[in-house]
């Protein structure tokens, strides 16, 4: 008999936080439109792990139904973002987002 | 006939409507068809109704009822005619006098470019005064009233090329609007006493329920008297009319002469019944003729325009019947309107066959000589003359003899009324055959090129002949009016009155013919040459009213080019406009700072929803 260890809540609660802040970071710092991606997926992935979390600790399926409900809308989101990025290097010619600012004032 | 008492206005109406949208497309030919037939078809139903009105033992009046213009609340004005004597009167002048000046201008006016407009603007108008004239109620009366004004505005400013032109139309359209918003108020003062602005009911009603001189039915005839002084150009407001001489003459002649400026007369007598209640209004009415008639026969004594001679001679003789209205005598008013119609008409008409055939000159210094060369428009003018004059056994004597009678028989101010009227009946021969000496006889000045054509000879000589019997007329209205008392014509007085004109010819002869006094003289005095001026200009009143009103207003307008009022929304605006313009500071289009900026924003949410900061 193995002995189940259990993680503690507070322990995946804080890797969730440090990944969001990475994937925050991410899209703050950076300009690349598909490394801006990146940092999105991983912002919301970081989200369905704390609802995993939470929902794991509570004893509830709650949880992994909204982890389910953010893996479509991140399906959603890569879809539309990556066509978007086609047409921002289409007409830009670059990936760097400080350049597609024409719609300033 | 009764059920087709709709037709009067309606066919001069649809005349207007097919020379208006046709646009001027039309051929001459056919625009004159259309625009005389109206008139023409118009003053047979007119004769017809007349006639079986007249032929009745007693003519009773009758109303038509055609539909219920609005419902509001219990206020109905319908758009129904009322046909009396004085309706029938009226509507005799407008088709009859209208006829043959439509006739006259066909042409008078066939080498202008916009002849089908110009007959557009007369059909409508003579469907306006038709209008005007039948309505049983005030408001649709008020219809007619503005609608003739438009009509007057619009043919005023005829050639529009010319900006005086323009002026002049604005002229009149504003000045006779003074008068339209008096009259407006008054309508609103009857209808909030009276109840209805039916014409009938509203006169039992308000002979029923006002005393003699209620301050109240003072009020709304001296209101009612506004609407008319302007329309009719008296004092205070005749300024408007010399300058409406800038129309083509056609149109003096039937608006500023015939029609449209005896409306005033029309509407006091239409409502006499409510004046009858106000002596002091009836006074002022009188006092306002006096002053009128003889301040406008001075003006036109000095004038060297022959239309504006003609058109002072106009606000003249309109005073006289204001004066006849004022002392009661009704039917001598609406007498002296007829035959004024027939007479000016036939000098407007005569006058305008001496400016076809002189290349549009007016001044009557630059004529002279033209009674061989101009046969028809010299006795024209003569019998014009004569009867503006009130020479005995021409039209214009009779009417303005019982007018001059029933003034001094009127009671108090009979006499000072009567010496007035009778200063303005000298004044009146003194011009009227100044102008006829002045332009027919002596030396040709200039030579006139082309005579009046046929088309215009027969109105002129059917005018002339009415000028000379229209005194045979009776007017039908004594069942209209409360009867007047028989004027004595015998003694002294009468024989003054019949013998002041006379007095006038042989003055006018003297001076403008014989020379025997020498004029040059007395008006280069001081005192003539300012008295010349003075009455020139019309006693100072376009002026006075220059100084007092247009050039304050003008003023004010520049001072407020930039309205204060706007100032403070164009301020609100403005202010606007800065906040918008820092705001779109934030917009800097860079992705990475709106990313950072959420951030911030949802920390700020959070930490207040944790209770770290409160707001």
């Amino acid at each position: 008999m193995t002995e189940v260890v259990v993680i503690p809540m507070e322990h995946g609660l804080l890797l969730a936080a440090i990944l969001f802040l990475i994937g925050l970071l991410g899209v703050m710092v950076r300009r690349n439109i598909l490394l801006i991606l990146m940092s999105l997926e991983i912002m919301l992935n970081a989200c369905g792990l704390a609802f995993i979390v939470v929902g794991a600790h509570w004893g509830q399926a709650d949880g992994q139904i909204m982890f389910m409900l953010i893996l479509a809308i991140a399906a959603a989101e890569v879809s539309v973002g990556l066509g978007m990025l086609l047409q921002v290097h289409i007409r830009i010619g670059t990936l760097d987002i400080d350049l597609a600012s024409r719609m300033r004032g | 006939m009764a059920d087709h008492a709709f037709l009067i206005p309606l066919i001069p109406f649809i005349g207007f409507l097919i020379l208006f949208c046709t646009l001027g497309n039309l051929p001459r030919y056919w625009v004159a068809v259309i625009g005389v037939g109206s008139i023409g078809s118009s003053a047979i139903v007119v004769a017809l109704l007349g006639i079986e009105f007249l032929s009745q033992k007693d003519p009773t009046p009758y109303a038509v009822h055609l539909y219920t213009w609005m419902n509001l609340a219990g206020f109905q004005p319908g758009v129904s005619f009322y046909i009396d004597g004085l309706t029938l009167t009226m509507m005799f002048v407008i088709t009859g006098i209208g006829l043959l000046i439509h006739v006259y201008s066909s042409l008078f006016m066939f080498e202008e470019e916009d002849y089908s407009r110009f007959f557009s603007y007369m059909n409508l108008f003579v469907a306006a005064m038709l209008v005007l004239v039948l309505a049983d109620n005030l408001l649709l009366l008020f219809l007619g009233w503005e609608g003739v004004g438009l009509c007057s505005y619009l043919l005023v400013g005829f050639w529009y090329q010319d900006s005086a032109n323009g002026m002049a139309a604005r002229k009149a359209f504003i000045v006779t609007r003074i008068g339209d918003t008096f009259m407006a108020l008054g309508l609103f003062l009857l209808y909030q006493h009276l109840g209805t602005l039916d014409i009938q009911p509203m006169m039992h009603v308000a002979t029923a329920s006002w005393a003699i001189g209620d301050p109240t039915v003072t009020l709304a005839c001296l209101l009612l008297v506004g609407g008319a002084v302007g329309k009719s150009a008296q004092l205070p407001l005749q300024t408007w009319l010399p300058d409406a001489m800038a129309g083509p003459t056609p149109v003096s002649a039937l608006i500023h002469a015939a029609t449209m400026v005896t409306a005033g007369v029309y509407l006091i007598a239409r409502t006499h019944e409510l004046f009858l209640l106000s002596p002091i209004a009836l006074n002022i009415v009188a006092l306002i003729g006096a002053a009128t008639l003889i301040m406008a026969a001075f003006t036109a004594m000095t004038q060297s325009d022959i239309k504006r001679i003609l058109a002072y001679s106009t606000i003249s003789q309109i005073g006289y019947m204001f004066l006849a209205l004022g002392v009661g005598a009704w039917a001598s008013g609406i007498f002296h309107l007829v035959t004024h119609a027939f007479f000016k008409a036939l000098l407007f008409l005569a006058a305008g066959a001496v400016i076809y055939s002189l290349h549009h000159e007016h001044n009557i210094f630059k004529m002279g000589g033209l009674r061989k060369k101009l046969p028809l428009a010299f006795w024209s003018f003569m019998i014009g003359s004569a009867a503006l004059a009130a020479l005995p056994f021409t039209s214009g004597f009779y009417s303005k003899d019982a007018i001059l009678l029933s003034a001094w028989e009127s009671g108090p101010m009979g006499p000072g009324l009567w010496a007035a009227g009778l200063l303005g009946a000298l004044l009146t021969a003194i011009y009227s055959f100044r102008l006829v000496f002045i332009v027919f006889f002596g030396a040709t000045q200039t030579e006139p090129d082309k005579p009046a054509g046929s088309v215009m000879a027969v109105p002129l000589l059917i005018l002339c002949l009415l000028s000379l019997l229209g005194g045979l007329l009776t007017v039908p209205v004594s069942q209209v009016f409360p009867p007047a008392t028989a004027l004595d014509h015998s003694g002294l007085i009468p024989a003054v009155t019949l013998a002041i004109p006379i007095l006038g010819v042989l003055i006018a002869w003297l001076i403008f013919l014989r020379r025997s006094v020498d004029l040059g003289a007395i008006t280069s005095s001081a005192v003539g040459k300012f008295l010349v001026t003075f009455w020139f200009r019309h006693w100072m009143m376009d002026s006075l009213y220059d100084r007092v009103f247009v050039k304050p207003y003008t003023f004010i307008t520049l001072a407020n080019r930039r309205d204060i009022i706007d100032s403070f929304y164009n301020g609100f605006a403005g202010a606007l406009r800065l906040l918008h313009d820092y705001a779109t500071l934030s917009q800097t289009g860079q992705l990475r700072t709106y990313a950072l900026v959420m951030l911030m924003g949802v920390v700020a949410l959070i930490a207040v929803f944790a209770g770290v900061i409160t707001p």
